[in-house]
């Protein structure tokens, strides 16, 4: 498999009023043409600021992300790089993500002009897209308004898709939708993912959704990525307490009055991050150590990393339970 | 109650066209009279604007339907003459000051940063007069002229538009299908031209619409103080400012105040009908 995007200890600040706010604090990543990568974590722990800063949105202050072997740099006022356009991101919302006032055809063909195609040739190439993310190829001149979520969430992916991308970043593109659109469209991005062998990144809070659909996941928590594992390692045999915490946070609906774990507290405000492990406030087994000094993500097998003093280097990671 | 609710939710939905309304059928009919006149002028009156052949200060008659004013020219031709001048006129000034405005307001809007805050500041500098004023020294600099005039009040008239502009294209800039057609590779001038400008037509055509009737009456208020169109021309302004000298003759200066206080009253229902129209949210607003 081939390494499509490879970031080495990228860190993103955001700057207000004189403070400096680390959304993302030194991440290491690797995403592989072909596979889905979950980036997991709850609100405001800089999963959605990783995946902007990763297709040039954000300039991170520190690090460096390549992609398919190039540096990406900031977007700017002049065109973007016709190397870079194969990366392409799915935005959240369904509504701000297309243009109100202007036809569906013309904005999937949007990528296609720019890249200097025939405006003719560009529609019928739209009309295609169209139908390979199962939208009528009638489509192609009716307005956004007239569509709903998650048709819209197709049409975003289409327009994407117009790029020939090798590298989606997804950014929540499904918490918007109602549960049906939800299914549809995971399952059409898992379904491009194969077809077109590309490599995608999918940012959500949605963990049951990421355990369906990826086959690597990132747990992220205020800014670090505290894991990442396989699907199966990280939820049969959860190493860092978080993300321990996390999955048994998932409600069942199986009957059998088993009710979710409440990890309590809130996200501590990044602005000051806690010293040590970032996760040990509210870590039911921290220890004196945790305080103090800050875990690196270390390998414990195969493609699994994890954060966390309790885990040693080299061995199968050590079980651990909350109870 | 209930049925009332019904019914008024069944209602079709055309209701809210512009024909449905009053104010903007008679501000249509009026504005097509005028134009119906400025067109066929040489056919429809009575006199050359300009003869003066007729006897000073007759009042309105069968023959001098509006009487003859002090130069014994016939009021009614030198009105309809006089709608050659202001309605074009007031058409074209709006049409500049919106051009002007626009680029300002979208260069504003985009670049952000330290060229926002400089055009901003200038369009303060203009909103700081009061706009007869301004219009009056511009025109007076250049020289009485009616293109000069025309020139002053684009200078007067520019900055709403920009403001409007910039605020628009701020609030849409920050939509994510911008940033979407930035990453498939379009620049930020494509962006503005392609994906801001269809947002920005709707809310300037409106406000233009708003301001035909405002550029009329600056233009017919520097004609009045002598800084517009120039003695013989025919212009409604001009004619009032002859009836104000002759405050005695009622009908030197009524009928050319009345046919200003129609195209003005007419373009500005007119003006009001299209934003209910374009913008259905304020519309249902001031209904309910």
């Amino acid at each position: 498999m081939k390494e499509i995007i490879k970031l080495s200890d990228v860190v993103v600040d955001y700057y207000r009023n004189g403070n400096t706010v680390r959304a993302v604090a030194g991440v290491d990543l690797t995403l592989n043409s072909g596979e889905i990568l979950g980036l997991v974590g709850e609100s405001g722990c800089g999963k959605s600021t990783l995946g902007k800063a990763i297709v040039g949105i954000l300039q991170p202050s520190q690090g460096e992300i390549t992609f398919d072997g190039q540096v990406v740099k900031k977007l700017t006022r002049g065109q973007r790089p016709s190397h870079f356009r194969n990366l392409q991101m799915i935005f959240q919302d369904p509504y701000g993500s297309l243009n109100p006032r202007r036809k569906i055809g013309v904005q999937i063909a949007d990528g296609l002009l720019v890249a200097g195609m025939s405006k003719k040739n560009a529609l019928a190439k739209a009309e295609d897209l169209l139908e390979k993310v199962g939208l009528p190829r009638a489509a192609i001149s009716r307005f956004p308004h007239q569509f709903s979520g998650g048709q819209r969430q197709r049409i975003s992916i289409a327009r994407a898709l117009a790029a020939s991308p090798t590298a989606i970043i997804a950014d929540e593109p499904i918490s918007a939708l109602d549960t049906s659109s939800q299914a549809q469209v995971a399952n059409l991005l898992v379904k491009l993912v194969e077809e077109f062998k590309m490599g995608m990144i999918f940012v959500s809070h949605d963990l049951s959704i990421v355990r369906r659909i990826s086959d690597r996941v990132a747990v992220m928590y205020l800014g670090k990525i505290v894991e990442i594992g396989t699907v199966d390692q990280i939820w049969n045999n959860p190493s860092h307490p978080y993300t321990k915490a996390l999955i048994s946070a998932i409600p069942h609906a199986d009957g059998n009055s088993f009710m979710p774990k409440d990890l309590p507290g809130d996200v501590p405000n990044p602005l000051s991050p806690p010293t040590g492990c970032r996760f040990h406030p509210r870590c039911q087994l921290a220890k004196p150590d945790c305080r103090i000094s800050e875990p690196r993500l270390v390998r414990l097998s195969d493609n699994r990393d994890v954060a966390c003093v309790l885990q040693n280097a080299g061995t199968s990671p050590n079980s651990i339970s909350l109870d | 109650m209930k049925l009332n609710l019904l019914k008024s939710s069944n209602k079709p939905k055309n209701s809210e066209s512009i024909w449905r309304q009053p104010l903007a059928v008679v501000g249509i009919g009026i504005i097509a009279t005028w134009t119906f006149l400025a067109v066929f002028a040489p056919w429809i009156a009575p006199f050359d604007p300009n003869a003066q052949d007729a006897d000073k200060f007759l009042s309105p008659s069968s023959v001098h339907w509006m009487g003859t004013d002090e130069l014994n020219r016939d009021i009614w031709s030198r009105i309809v003459y006089g709608a050659r001048i202001s309605l074009p006129y007031s058409i074209l000034l709006v049409f500049l000051s919106a051009t002007l405005g626009s680029i300002v307001g979208a260069i504003s809007g985009y670049a952000g940063g330290k060229v926002d805050s400089f055009l901003m500041r200038v369009t303060d500098i203009f909103f700081a007069f009061p706009g007869i004023v301004l219009a009056m020294a511009v025109a007076a600099a250049l020289g009485p002229q009616i293109r000069n005039a025309v020139i002053a009040i684009t200078i007067v008239a520019w900055p709403v538009y920009a403001r409007l502009v910039r605020g628009l294209i701020l609030n849409a800039k920050q939509n994510d299908y911008v940033t979407a057609s930035a990453l498939l590779g379009s620049s930020s001038r494509r962006t503005m031209f392609v994906d801001l400008r269809p947002n920005l037509s709707g809310p300037v055509f409106v406000l233009a619409s708003l301001e035909v009737g405002n550029a009329l009456l600056l233009l017919s208020g520097l004609s009045f103080l002598g800084l517009g169109a120039q003695p013989p021309t025919a212009e409604w302004g001009a004619m009032v400012s002859m009836g104000a000298a002759n405050f005695d003759r009622w009908w030197v200066g009524l009928f050319p105040g009345l046919a200003i206080l129609t195209a003005v009253l007419a373009f500005n229902f007119i003006g009001d009908a299209l934003r209910d129209a374009l913008d259905p949210r304020t519309a249902k607003a001031l209904r309910d």
